[in-house]
């Protein structure tokens, strides 16, 4: 399966120069770029891991390229994404949001049902990835 | 000078000398004991026409076209207004005198013509605060249009616009969510949200509907949608609707990674069942309901308090409301009604498509996003917005795009709706011809692909077909979908618009 979270999945994956367009477009706004991973894309996993601070007070989409380089060297089978963040007033939140760096083999997630009075049905989603423990993920 | 300085067009209308001199009278308050003297007396003389009067930062001031009868001076039709919508009956009555009633008295402080619309004058009016009970709709609106609308020597009355001060603003909820949590809790950033209305809107059993709704969401939508008269009937119980839509959401949530709803209608003919259906979707999990605009005021008012208490989304369909907002010389504007909404606690308000299947012209429309989405709201007469508007830091709604909108359009619907609206494609996901799945997977592919070349800066308005073209290339159902309703526009002429149009200014 292809997990769809973030503005761009329906798209084919981004080359790196569109991925430097959009943070160009970020830090022209203003918002700070923070790059995350994971190797548990639960649709309610808000807290990726950060691969170091949001870069505030930066110009160049060149210095995001080069911590994404860096951090696909560590975590180049799992999750990555940008996510630009807005500090300003009434926002205050993720203002674009996509993935840059996917898993090769993507095992996505079971529903399991729980049946309880009446028809009413319990739903859990759970990542096949998280059968096995953090860091043992994705071979 | 600012560039969008507007110059009012003048009005080209019959308006006569001794009409002329009218709008430029002083006070004609009777003061004193004359004032009370019992009979009739003309309302501008009652005190509900002060034109030297400067409204205070907590007065509520309300904007009315008011079309007098003939032969009716504009200035008595405003200042009748005036006096009806607060403390005047048809007599004089002594107990006036019971109270503190100069402050009591809303007070018309300015009449103009309307441009280009011989017979037709804005009236402003001032009410104090004190007028009004906090936090509620429904006083409000029973005080500004409750006995005025029928008034004899009118022959017609809008309510065109409201300026709402921070006092009263801040003694409502406000949406029970506001976009930026919404967009946290449904993981979506950065682009429009994609719904589509279930279709047929009646008849479905609930089990073929769960199957709509899950197609629709598996394709690539975010939300999909029940109609506004979807509610409990003989084909489908709400019961058998809910627990099927919530199978399909959450079956599509597993399939995609991605968190999905469903706005579950929860109008009812009763609060009772309205809080039963709202409970048992939240049993279930939904993070949306959804309301009509006809239950009423009071009740929308209920259930956003319900909705904040509960952690849920609340969708309102403005079921009803061209009864009133559509004509523009009489009836509410619907920037009033979306004022009052957000007041009111609603996180989605439908506020038109510009290029759809129902009214709205695009600079009209501009002005109901402004309001549902901004903080602050400057007056921008050329979209309808007459009075600068502080939020206070209400949440912001959601406006929802919804009727006879395509995948095709989507470079337009950008330009014209911005970032921060969902875009409810009904016929056009479920109405595609390689089946639901697919429908919703055109529209997502289109969506992505416009905000990305939006966001590397190019002229995505005038090179979206272009770029919906390339987009289809690796994406046969958004082809087959350009194909299929590629000549599809409603180009009808709006029966509301702005009365002031931009005027180039001279350069200074």
């Amino acid at each position: 399966m292809r997990v769809t979270q973030g503005c761009f999945s329906f798209l084919p994956d981004l080359t790196d120069e569109q991925i430097s367009r959009q943070v160009q477009y970020c830090l022209e706004k203003g918002w700070a770029v923070n790059i995350e991973f994971t190797d548990d894309p639960h649709p309610r996993n808000s807290f990726w891991e950060m691969w170091g601070l949001p870069m505030f007070d930066l110009r160049d989409a060149a210095g995001v390229m080069m911590e994404l380089d860096q951090c696909r060297k560590v975590y180049g089978n799992s999750y990555i994404r940008l996510s630009a963040f807005d500090n300003s007033h009434g926002w205050e939140s993720v203002r674009l949001s996509f993935i840059v760096n996917r898993p090769k083999d993507e095992p996505g997630f079971r529903l399991e049902r729980h049946e309880m009075a009446g028809r009413n049905i319990r739903y859990t989603t759970k990542s096949y990835a998280v059968d096995r423990p953090e860091g043992g993920r994705y071979g | 000078m600012p560039p969008d300085l507007l110059i009012p067009t003048l009005p080209t209308s019959r308006r006569t000398q001794q009409e002329e001199t009218k709008m430029n009278q002083h006070s004609m308050t009777i003061r004193g004991k004359e004032r009370y003297k019992s009979g009739v007396m003309e309302y501008k003389k009652m005190g509900y026409w002060e034109p030297d009067y400067v409204p205070k930062d907590t007065d509520i001031i309300a904007l009315f076209r008011v079309t007098p009868q003939d032969g009716v001076d504009p200035i008595e039709a405003a200042a009748a207004v005036a006096g009806e919508s607060s403390t005047a009956t048809w007599t004089v009555v002594w107990t006036d005198r019971l109270t503190a009633a100069e402050k009591y008295r809303a007070k018309c402080y300015r009449v103009d013509p309307v441009p280009n619309s011989p017979g037709q004058y804005f009236a402003y009016i001032a009410y104090d605060l004190d007028l009004f009970e906090n936090g509620s709709i429904a006083n409000l609106s029973a005080s500004i249009i409750g006995n005025v609308f029928g008034f004899k020597p009118l022959k017609a009355l809008r309510l065109e616009d409201m300026r709402l001060p921070v006092a009263y603003v801040k003694t409502f909820q406000g949406p029970a969510t506001g976009i930026v949590v919404e967009r946290e809790r449904m993981d979506k950033f950065g682009r429009p949200l994609l719904g589509a209305t279930v279709k047929p809107k009646l008849g479905l059993s609930g089990r073929n509907y769960g199957r709509v709704v899950y197609e629709a969401l598996k394709g690539g939508l975010d939300f999909t949608k029940d109609d506004e008269n979807i509610n409990s009937q003989p084909f489908m119980h709400w019961r058998e609707r809910f627990l099927y839509c919530m199978e399909a959401v959450n079956k599509a949530q597993a399939a995609s990674g991605e968190i999905k709803g469903t706005y579950l209608n929860v109008t009812a003919g009763t609060m009772e069942d309205m809080y039963e259906r709202a409970e048992f979707a939240k049993e279930l999990g939904s993070v949306i309901i959804m309301i009509d605009l006809v239950i009423g005021y009071t009740a929308i008012q209920s259930m956003a308090k319900w909705a904040r208490r509960n952690d849920m989304i609340l969708h309102l369909h403005r079921a009803g409301h061209s009864t009133y907002t559509r004509q523009r010389s009489h009836g509410v504007s619907f920037r009033v009604i979306a004022k009052w909404m957000r007041l009111a606690g609603v996180d989605h308000i439908h506020a038109g498509t510009v290029v759809g299947k129902l009214e709205g012209d695009p600079a009209t429309t501009r002005g109901y996003y402004d309001i549902c989405r901004e903080d602050y709201n400057p007056v921008r007469l050329e979209h309808g917005v007459f009075f600068d508007q502080n939020w206070a830091s209400l949440n912001r709604m959601m406006p929802v795009a919804s009727g006879g909108i395509h995948a095709g359009q989507m470079h337009q619907l950008l330009d014209h709706l911005g970032e921060d609206v969902i875009l409810q494609f009904g016929g056009g996901t479920i109405g595609h011809p390689m089946g639901i799945q697919a429908g919703a997977t055109a529209n997502r592919v289109a969506l992505e692909a416009m905000i990305l070349a939006r966001n590397e800066g190019r002229d995505y308005l005038r090179e979206g077909p272009e770029i919906l073209a390339k987009a289809a290339e690796t994406c046969t159902p958004l082809k087959s979908a350009l194909e299929v309703w590629k000549n599809v526009t409603f180009n009808y002429e709006s029966t509301d618009m702005p009365d002031y149009v931009p005027t180039p200014s001279v350069a200074m």
